[in-house]
């Protein structure tokens, strides 16, 4: 894989997340519309060294886990995530799926696995490993059709909850998702919404995550998405790879069924 | 007697949707319990719905008139007043709050700082509204509050429905995407008379 290096002003300009407004984005995507430049690129290189890597209490790399394909099938497989696997008895998307395999293959507790989910914008941390490997997962279905299986009851009851849930209101803002994200041309101050309801908007969305976020400096996966909408929601932090994210996600991704991943996406 | 049939068919049909409904609720909360950790800086307090929030996560924001009309009553009833009773307060101090979007953000990840906490939470106004007509960086889900006093009038009966309605916008909208921010504590009734000077004062620069 080709990465070609930035120029000094992008880096110093991606650097500065602060009140970036929608049009400076557009900037950003301009200067970066050689998509080689695209920094998310870089986390897949790690991501694919820390997937091949044995690691953990049982000193394996995670090579042999099935993503739904077949053991050690990569290629396609997040395409065809979330789904029901039979050996966890539920249905996983691609995170959840990683933190079982972590769990059976390299011996690693839970709680080992999510004890640091996120690299923190805050103290310009770099990625975890746990992030950089679902990047690397993820983008070997770069170019492929988001293609969620709907077989399985569980497949079937899981994106019901996962619709249902996406119009809870909770909180102390009576905030849903659906709150911001079920209306054609809404915005929270600059920032644009995308509407799920929308097909168009919605595969434009789900098609380019894993996402580089240039305002965290980091690759950004759909669990932190679901994670930080319900920050902003002011709920308490919602588990990683959770059933009610796993629905959501698996809500999101059938609404976007047909759309083509362009990964690694790179937003604000 | 084919009326009859098809009455009967319409309320076993309603009743099946009804039963579905609550029976999704249910699985919702079940969802929800299985999703959220308890533990230090999580208040679980905040996942337990109200009337309010159940009917409206039901009904996708879309109640019965009747029910809406039950739901309006019930949170009209919970608006409290300033201690003086002056619903005007220093518009200058609403300006604060209007801008502010700090606060209430909890968890282990990124919860707000305490040191910040101190200073209060803010309206966060302008994600939703467009108010000053300066701010350009104002979101739109909501209705543009610029000129608000000057295009609505400033007498008494504005500044009661003004302050109410900051207080508890389900007072007048059933199932609102404003966020109830007297009746959920986001803003003290203090702070609320403040945003009003500031929506309807002829000096606030939202009616210049
Ligand atoms: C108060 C408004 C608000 C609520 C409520 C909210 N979000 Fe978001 N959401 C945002 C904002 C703001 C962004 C970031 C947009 C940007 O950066 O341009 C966003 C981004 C997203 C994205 C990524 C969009 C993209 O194009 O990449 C997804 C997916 C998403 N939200 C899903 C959800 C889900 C699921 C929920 C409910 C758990 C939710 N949101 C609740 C405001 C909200
Ligand atoms: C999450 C979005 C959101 C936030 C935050 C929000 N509002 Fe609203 N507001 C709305 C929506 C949507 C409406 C229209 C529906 C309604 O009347 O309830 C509205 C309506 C209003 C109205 C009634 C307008 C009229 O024509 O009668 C006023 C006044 C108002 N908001 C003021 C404020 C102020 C001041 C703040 C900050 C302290 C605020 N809002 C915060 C979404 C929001």
């Amino acid at each position: 894989m080709k990465f070609k290096a930035m120029s000094l002003s992008v880096v110093l300009a991606l650097a500065a997340p602060v009140a970036m407004g929608e049009a400076s984005v557009e900037e950003y995507r301009a200067m970066l519309a050689d998509k080689d430049a695209n920094p998310g690129f870089l986390i897949i290189d790690k991501g694919e060294i820390y997937f091949k890597e044995k690691r953990g209490p049982k000193n394996a790399s995670l090579e042999q886990c099935d993503f739904g394909l077949g053991v050690g099938k990569l290629k396609g497989a997040y395409a065809q995530l979330p789904r029901y696997f039979k050996d966890t008895k539920r249905v996983q998307d691609l995170e959840s799926r990683l933190v079982s395999c972590m769990m059976d293959l390299q011996g690693f507790t839970e709680a080992e696995v999510k004890a640091k989910l996120y690299g923190d914008q805050r103290l310009n941390e770099n990625n975890t490993q746990l992030e950089a490997i679902a990047t690397y997962v993820a983008f070997q279905s770069n170019g492929m059709k988001i293609d969620p299986p709907l077989k399985h009851a569980g497949e079937k009851e899981t994106l019901k909850l996962g619709e249902a849930y996406f119009w809870n209101r909770h909180g102390p803002m009576d905030f849903s998702c659906a709150t911001c994200h079920a209306e054609d041309g809404k915005r929270v101050r600059l920032q644009t919404l995308v509407n799920v309801y929308n097909k168009q908007d919605i595969q434009k969305t789900m098609s380019t995550w894993p996402t580089y976020r240039v305002s965290h400096g980091v690759a950004r996966n759909n669990q932190h998405r679901m994670w930080d909408c319900h920050w902003q929601m002011r709920t308490p932090d919602i588990d990683y790879g959770s059933p009610a994210t796993v629905a959501l996600i698996s809500f999101l991704t059938h609404q976007a069924k047909g759309g083509v991943y362009d990964l690694p996406g790179m937003k604000r | 007697m084919r009326n009859r049939m098809m009455i009967a068919a319409v309320i076993a049909c309603t009743s099946l949707a009804v039963l579905a409904g609550e029976n999704m609720q249910a699985k919702i909360e079940k969802l929800v319990a299985a999703s959220f950790k308890p533990g230090e800086g999580q208040d679980m307090s905040r996942l337990v719905q109200d009337e309010t929030q159940k009917l409206c996560s039901a009904t996708r924001n879309n109640p019965k008139a009747k029910d809406a009309d039950a739901l309006t009553a019930r949170e009209k009833a919970t608006i409290k007043y300033p201690a003086d009773n002056k619903l005007m307060g220093d518009w200058k101090e609403g300006e604060k709050l209007v801008k502010g979007g700090f606060g209430m953000r909890i968890g282990t990840i990124e919860p707000d700082p305490p040191a910040k906490q101190k200073g209060g939470n803010g309206g966060n106004c302008y994600a939703c509204h467009a108010v000053d007509a300066k701010e350009v960086a104002a979101g739109n889900l909501g209705p543009s509050l610029t000129g608000y006093g000057k295009l609505r009038g400033q007498g008494e009966d504005m500044v009661k429905y003004t302050y109410e309605k900051l207080y508890n916008a389900q007072a007048f909208v059933a199932c609102s995407s404003m966020p109830r921010l007297g009746h959920n504590g986001i803003l003290k009734p203090e702070q609320i008379a403040h945003v009003t000077a500031y929506l309807l004062s002829p000096e606030s620069p939202v009616n210049k």
